[in-house]
């Protein structure tokens, strides 16, 4: 019987032989990602709960990324009660503030991403991590709570969707690009509930940090999970890099296997794009919306706050001054030192722009850069909704870290093909 | 009596029911103050115990944060009923012992000020202002149990 690459990991996380979309299994799960707003919550429950155990502290990863450092009393309060959790119980992977990152970032870059494992986290944009053919998808607090003790979860298997990526990216645009495009074409319920499996050439030519920006992205679509298949690029990714047990299990998806749709995209034709608010839907070639007035730049996240993203950002401003404020955020602290060592720093401070610690920071309208009541704001990260970075009235269009740094330099939405 | 509160929108986001900026607590009542703050600033002050939610498409979609639920259920909000949910909202739902009702054409069956009265098990709401009786596909027996349990924890520790 023939089955996609997600059905393959949840079979066999079940124990089963073969799945279909619908059945309900209980999958083992292999990692769960912990973080600062939803995991506190998490311990709370269980404590209250009398069921205060942990199935496996070397399978758990905890760092603190969305209001880290503290941004005030409250969220100081949440890191402590994590910190105090994660010490009592001696997990085994705690990245505490100096080694705390952006949690989509700091996972797979420290190796704890593993093709064909079931990994969950208490956040919406897990669903990166399938970017290593892994199934990985966002729970909430009750979720990570049950899993955090017993090791376990229900799911629905979900029906897969085929994204098939043809043709050469064009100068000027990346993988942000293309799930913009992918996301505008579908829309924010186009995958709900589903898999978006991507296939195609156009992977090819992409590291794994690209990659990671598009699957980082299926949630915007509504999907369970995004996935796309092992390759070269993803075995010499991982080499020297995962932690713990070094062997894991390449699953693909069969030849035959049942797609309930299958979504081709000329990847050769498409422009640099920006998602207007308010959804990550409102994705328009940059000729529609060029000339646009934006009051900051913010350059990092879960989505693109890699090195590949601040070096694409700083060939762009390399001599030139920002016109805007411009908010550069490492998502690691190995980035913020790479980015450093490499000289990118001294880039962005002579163009003006300021460089935070690593954090989630304004992209979820937390701190580090939030914005009032009718500014706009050009942004690498993944939603635009209503008040996301701010203010209700405020506005986010989503882009590519070299949209983002054309538009700093312009201070309006600019086409990032002129400066390369 | 319960009252609906019809919101004739898609996509409306757990931003919406619960902005980030407040998510430096999971303290419910404290939630509860500014649920649905960046949709309708009058929310809160609308909202009775047991009133209901009723609005579009993919209701809840976004981040995974649990909050809004608890937001919801700290504002005493009685259930959702949309015509369809993002998968991690609606999920949280159930596992907070929170009904969620997926109806198709919810806004144009229910009317902000409608009265209305559930039953989960049979599927059935009972719209008394309209004299009109609606049927819904109810949630399957799992998840009324796990509803009906108090969520998820309660439902594993009784299991167990």
């Amino acid at each position: 019987m023939s089955m996609t690459i997600t059905e393959k990991i949840l079979a066999a996380s079940a124990g089963k032989t073969k799945v279909e979309p619908g059945d309900i299994i209980d999958a083992k799960i292999d990692c769960i990602m912990c973080h600062d707003v939803t995991t506190p919550a998490a311990i709370s429950m269980l404590r209250e709960k009398g069921i205060d155990k942990v199935f496996d502290k070397e399978k758990i990863v905890v760092t603190p990324d969305h209001f880290q450092p503290a941004k005030d009393i409250k969220s100081a309060e949440l890191h402590k009660r994590l910190d105090t959790w994660a010490r009592e119980k001696g997990i085994k992977h705690y990245y505490k503030i100096g080694a705390a990152g952006v949690c989509h970032a700091l996972l797979p870059e420290q190796g704890h991403i593993r093709p064909g494992e079931v990994i969950i986290g208490g956040d919406s944009h897990t669903c990166t991590y399938g970017a290593f053919a892994a199934f990985s998808t966002g729970i909430g607090s009750t979720d990570l709570a049950a899993a955090i003790a017993t090791g376990t979860l229900w799911f629905r298997v979900p029906a897969s969707i085929k994204f098939v990526l043809n043709g050469k990216l064009s100068k000027g645009v990346y993988s942000k690009d293309v799930i913009l495009a992918v996301i505008a074409k579908i829309g924010t319920d186009g995958a709900l509930y589903k898999a978006m499996e991507f296939v195609g050439p156009t992977l090819k030519e992409m590291t794994m940090e690209a990659r990671m920006t598009i699957t980082n992205m299926a949630i915007e679509a509504g999907a369970k999970n995004g996935i796309i298949g092992f390759d070269e690029i993803t075995k010499k990714y991982l080499d020297g890099r995962v932690k713990g047990k070094k062997e894991y299990t390449v699953y693909e998806s069969d030849k035959d296997a049942k797609y309930e749709q299958t979504v081709k995209i000329d990847c050769s034709k498409l422009e640099p794009i920006v998602a207007l608010p308010s959804l990550p839907s409102g994705g328009k070639p940059i000729g529609d919306c060029a000339g646009m007035k934006m009051d900051q730049s913010y350059i990092g996240s879960c989505t693109n706050g890699r090195i590949e993203d601040l070096r694409i950002a700083a060939a762009i401003m390399k001599g030139k001054k920002v016109a805007i404020r411009t908010i550069i955020v490492p998502a690691t602290p190995q980035i913020w030192k790479q980015a450093m060592d490499e000289g990118l720093f001294d880039i962005f401070y002579a163009a003006g722009c300021v460089i935070s610690a690593p954090t989630c920071g304004a992209c979820l309208g937390g701190f580090m850069g939030i914005l009032a009541a009718g500014e706009k704001c050009v942004s690498t990260t993944n939603r635009n909704f209503v008040g996301r970075m701010g203010s209700p009235k405020s506005e986010v269009y989503l882009a590519s870290p070299a949209t983002a740094a054309a538009s700093a330099i312009e201070g309006k939405l600019a086409d990032c093909r002129k400066y390369m | 009596m319960a009252k609906a509160h019809t919101y004739k929108r898609d996509h409306i986001n757990t931003d919406e029911i619960i902005p980030a900026r407040y998510l430096n607590t999971d303290n419910m009542a404290e939630l509860a103050t500014h649920c649905m703050e960046d949709l309708d600033t009058e929310f809160v002050k609308k909202c009775k115990t047991g009133d209901c939610i009723v609005a579009g498409d993919d209701f809840g979609c976004g981040s995974s944060r649990e909050h809004a639920v608890w937001a919801l259920q700290g504002a005493k909000v009685g259930a959702v009923i949309a015509k369809s949910f993002a998968r991690i909202f609606y999920r949280n739902c159930i596992n907070c012992g929170f009904y969620p009702i997926e109806l198709d054409g919810a806004t144009e069956k229910i009317n902000t000020g409608d009265e209305i009265e559930i039953d989960y098990k049979k599927g059935v709401i009972n719209n008394k202002t309209q004299k009109k009786e609606i049927k819904f596909k109810p949630l399957p027996d799992f998840a009324i149990e796990i509803v009906n349990d108090g969520g998820l924890l309660e439902h594993i520790k009784k299991s167990r």
